[in-house]
């Protein structure tokens, strides 16, 4: 069982102030994991350094055994590494579709083509297509983000990282700021990703973790407090005082 | 499934780059002007050069979103290369545009790999900085650049048939159209290939193109070249059609002009140039034969026009008719 | 020896002469595009009609040259909270080639107006007669009118960054600029400081410009053109809302294009560019600026 993702000693710090404290993490293939912490523990610091967003300090981050450190984050998308924004980072002005399209295009290697237009590659218009439909998106193709309801942008985040075909999944607070009645559809579509994919998921609401994730880890200030089942992570005496304590534990809802 | 029948969101998509019947109308209007208002072949000619030169910057700053206020730098640099190489004897004008085009190019690729790692106002004082530093540089070079009296230069006739006429502007014209009929296709394919939609997307946000796997300096740096070259393309005609040239071609007025040209006419939708252009160039023209020059009043309405255009069109004067467009085709605005 | 000391000491006390010239002018651009990174093409045209006022109560009407700046001062201040109640705030929120265009559709209507007013001639000053002739300094003299500037630049500027880090309102701005919306959520009124900072800043661009009017080489209506890529470069060089840095900018620049055009008054426009275009591709924020986020 290698990891397909994993973290040696991974730390940032700007200035005097330590974001992220020699995070020894891994992912295997087709693993379902939670990220929790409380505000600030440097959850998204840690997205941002696993898709190469942000430079570590020190140590390194694999994917597939090897060294990606001083990939770009376009390159690492290239490879299978795939996020989502915690807030919507999407393409307002355009419509659902072109969105979608865009990033397909990307993975594709046809974002290139200079002198034929989009409508001489229409295999590439079909499969845009066919990931708004798993994802349920396609009647909303022709709108333009910026009409889209919160919660349909949200999904549509999660329609362009589909769309890329991604073998390791971050997600930075699919559901945050969806009104409960559709966070339901989003939560769906979590549970609906291909087996094949490793997901990493932050989130705050612990029923969605505890239902989720095969295995947690509990993030404060920039360390690593604990890390392993849902079960363990729940009996933890240590997560309790430091994190689940304030929070209610689980099961009581919103933290 | 979709690939029976696309969606009509994807068949927009797929049918967006083929002509309308309207798209004639440019085209029309350019050859009536040659018959109709044969004393104004002179500005004509320069309007379809000036169009030209506002499309590649269109193709940066309404596609890419990459502002830049210093165009003229490639505009000059491709029309010093056409202009010196008639000078010292090389008269063949297509090679001289050949060589415009090349040498702005250059510089654009090269001006945009350290140009291009920057944003927003780094950006626009780089790109106008390189714009002056090489306005400077011709002002003091005066001996080869011929300074602000400029050099009159002369070139064969165009394919070895048609010689440049510097009375009627009859060869001129058409010299200029036809390089502005290749040049407005090749930039249409373009913004409509596939590059070109990664363009707007690099426009709408830089973030997220990087994020889905796009090398987004790479790829503003090749628009950036593209824009360069037949930016050089521009300049060489521009002096090759007036058989002069002086350093006005690096001015700052001249990045400065053309920019408000495209944002006037509307930015990111190619026929915006065309029309920023032509306005802009009209209007000049009849305030300062109407209302003369002394108080500027072209000043005034240009400044007028600017702050309207900002507050009550910001999508430029064709984007006034967008409301219009879209009940005509039946859609929402 | 004596003669390298002799061209030392001129370029110096002429580039600082400039250079405080050039801060306290771009300072207020600075500030306003740091505070609410609006760029502010028209901030030259301040300073145009501040030289226009100077030079007009100066002549024709005979009120003193320093009463003529304060003067100057107050009322483009006053013009300024007018312009940006009336029309900057309609494009505070747009992209910045939105306030590009809009406030360079304003110089040129401002070139218009005071072409309009005062003509097309460039207008000079006749600076009052302490302001005149050289002071000895023993090694070498030098013109009075210069090291009038150098002290009542350094006075601002001492002022200014006594201003910023000692009181209310100034530890309101370094707030604001560094985190306009924690400033806002700490009950820092950002519209009202803006509305203040902007009245500021155009009034020292209004003194800058009655103050300069010589070193600058009489006043024309393309003043608001000529002038503006240079403030702009100090305040790109000096890093956006940074007061300091700003000062320092404007030192190291004014210093080089006055020594630029100095050993080389043919080609010497070129090196400030040169310079300009280095130091921001080495730091793209500015000299002093925060690290882009």
């Amino acid at each position: 069982m290698t990891a397909v993702l994993e973290t040696r000693g991974l730390s940032k710090s700007f200035g005097a102030l330590e974001v992220a404290r020699s995070i020894d993490f891994a992912l295997k293939p087709g693993a379902r994991h939670a990220l929790i912490g409380p505000n600030g523990a440097g959850k998204t610091t840690l997205v941002n350094l696993l898709t190469g967003a942000l430079v570590p300090s020190t140590g390194s981050v694999l994917l597939d055994g090897d060294d990606i450190t001083i990939l770009a984050e376009n390159q690492r998308v290239k490879r299978g590494l795939v996020r989502t924004f915690q807030i919507n980072t999407l393409f307002m002005g355009l419509t659902v579709l072109q969105n979608v399209y865009l990033t397909v295009a990307e993975r594709l290697g046809v974002s290139t083509t200079l002198f034929r237009p989009v409508g001489s590659q229409p295999a590439v218009v079909a499969e845009a297509e066919r990931v708004l439909e798993t994802i349920q998106l396609h009647e909303d193709a022709g709108r333009i983000v910026n009409e889209l309801p919160y919660g349909r942008q949200r999904l549509l985040e999660i329609a362009i990282a589909l769309a890329l075909e991604p073998r390791v999944l971050l997600l930075d607070e699919p559901a945050a700021g969806v009104p409960n009645a559709e966070s339901h559809i989003i939560l769906d579509a979590i549970a609906a990703l291909p087996d094949d994919i490793a997901v990493m998921i932050i989130e705050h609401d612990m029923d969605v973790v505890f239902r989720f994730a095969e295995r947690i880890t509990v993030l404060v200030s920039g360390g690593i407090l604990a890390s392993g089942t849902p079960d363990e992570i729940a009996a933890s005496e240590e997560v309790r005082a430091v994190y689940l304590g304030y929070s209610n534990g689980p099961g009581t809802g919103d933290g | 499934m979709s690939d029976a029948t696309p969606s009509p969101a994807a068949t927009e998509l797929l049918r967006a780059h083929r002509f309308r019947l309207i798209e004639l109308l440019p085209w029309v209007v350019a050859i009536a002007v040659y018959f109709l208002f044969p004393g104004y072949r002179l500005m004509a000619t320069q309007i379809l050069v000036l169009i030209l030169f506002a499309l590649s910057l269109d193709l940066i700053v309404g596609y890419a979103g990459i502002v830049s206020l210093g165009h003229a730098a490639f505009f000059g640099t491709g029309a010093y290369a056409a202009a010196l190489l008639a000078n010292a004897g090389w008269q063949e004008p297509l090679t001289a545009v050949a060589v415009g085009a090349a040498a702005a190019g250059v510089l654009g690729y090269v001006s945009g790999w350290v140009v291009l790692r920057t944003k927003e106002l780094t950006l626009l004082m780089l790109t106008m900085a390189l714009g002056i530093m090489l306005y400077e540089l011709a002002k003091d070079m005066d001996e080869i650049t011929g300074g602000f009296d400029g050099i009159n230069f002369e070139n064969s006739p165009i394919l070895g048939l048609f010689a440049f006429d510097p009375l009627f502007f009859t060869s001129n014209y058409w010299y200029a159209f036809a390089f502005l009929l290749i040049g407005f296709l090749v930039v249409r394919l373009i913004v409509h290939a596939p590059f070109g939609q990664s363009l707007v997307g690099i426009r709408e946000n830089d973030r997220r193109m990087h994020a889905i796997g796009t090398p987004v300096r790479q790829r503003r740096r090749h628009v950036y070249t593209i824009a360069a070259t037949i930016a050089g393309i521009a300049g060489a005609i521009w002096v090759q059609v007036q058989g002069n040239i002086t350093i006005a071609v690096y001015e700052f007025e001249m990045s400065g002009n053309i920019l408000i040209m495209v944002i006037l006419g509307g930015a990111g939708r190619l026929y915006g140039a065309f029309i920023g252009v032509i306005v802009f160039a009209i209007l000049e023209n009849m305030t300062e034969t109407v209302l003369g020059t002394d108080p500027p009043y072209w000043e005034l309405l240009l400044g007028v026009a600017l702050v309207l255009t900002v507050l009550f069109a910001p999508k430029g004067l064709l984007g006034l008719f967008d409301p219009f467009v879209h009940r005509l085709r039946g859609k929402a605005p | 020896m004596d003669q390298v000391l002799d061209i030392a000491t001129t370029i110096l006390v002429f580039g600082v002469a400039y250079a405080m010239l050039l801060f306290i002018i771009s300072v207020g651009l600075s500030i306003t595009m740091g505070l609410m990174g609006f760029v502010n093409l028209a901030h030259g045209a301040f300073a145009m009609v501040g030289g226009y006022v100077t030079v007009k109560l100066v002549t024709p009407l005979g009120i003193p040259y320093l009463l003529a700046l304060v003067i100057a001062f107050m009322a483009v201040a006053a013009f300024g909270v007018v312009m940006e109640r009336l029309l900057y705030r309609w494009v505070f929120d747009r992209p910045e080639l939105d306030h590009v265009l809009f406030t360079i559709g304003l110089v040129f209507i401002s070139v218009f107006a005071v072409t309009g007013i005062w003509g097309p001639d460039p207008q000079n000053i006749q600076l009052p007669k302490i302001l005149q002739g050289d002071l000895n300094l023993g090694v070498k003299s030098i013109p009075v009118y210069r090291a009038f500037m150098i002290i009542a630049g350094g006075a601002i500027v001492l002022t200014l960054f006594y201003g910023l880090e000692r009181t209310r309102i100034g530890a309101q701005v370094r707030a604001a600029v560094d985190n306009r919306r924690m400033a806002e959520s700490c009950g820092i009124p950002t519209g009202r400081l803006f509305t203040v900072i902007f009245a500021l800043g155009s009034g020292m661009a209004a003194l800058g410009g009655g103050l300069g009017i010589q070193i600058l080489g009489g006043l024309k209506p393309v003043f608001a053109f000529e002038y503006l890529v240079i403030f702009l470069i100090v305040v790109a060089v000096g890093g956006l809302g940074n007061v300091r840095g700003t000062f320092y900018a404007a030192l190291v620049l004014g210093i080089i294009d006055f020594a630029g055009k100095y050993f080389l008054p043919e080609g010497g426009g070129f090196f400030i560019y040169g310079v300009t275009f280095i130091i921001l591709l080495w730091r793209p924020q500015g000299l002093f600026g925060k690290a882009q986020r």
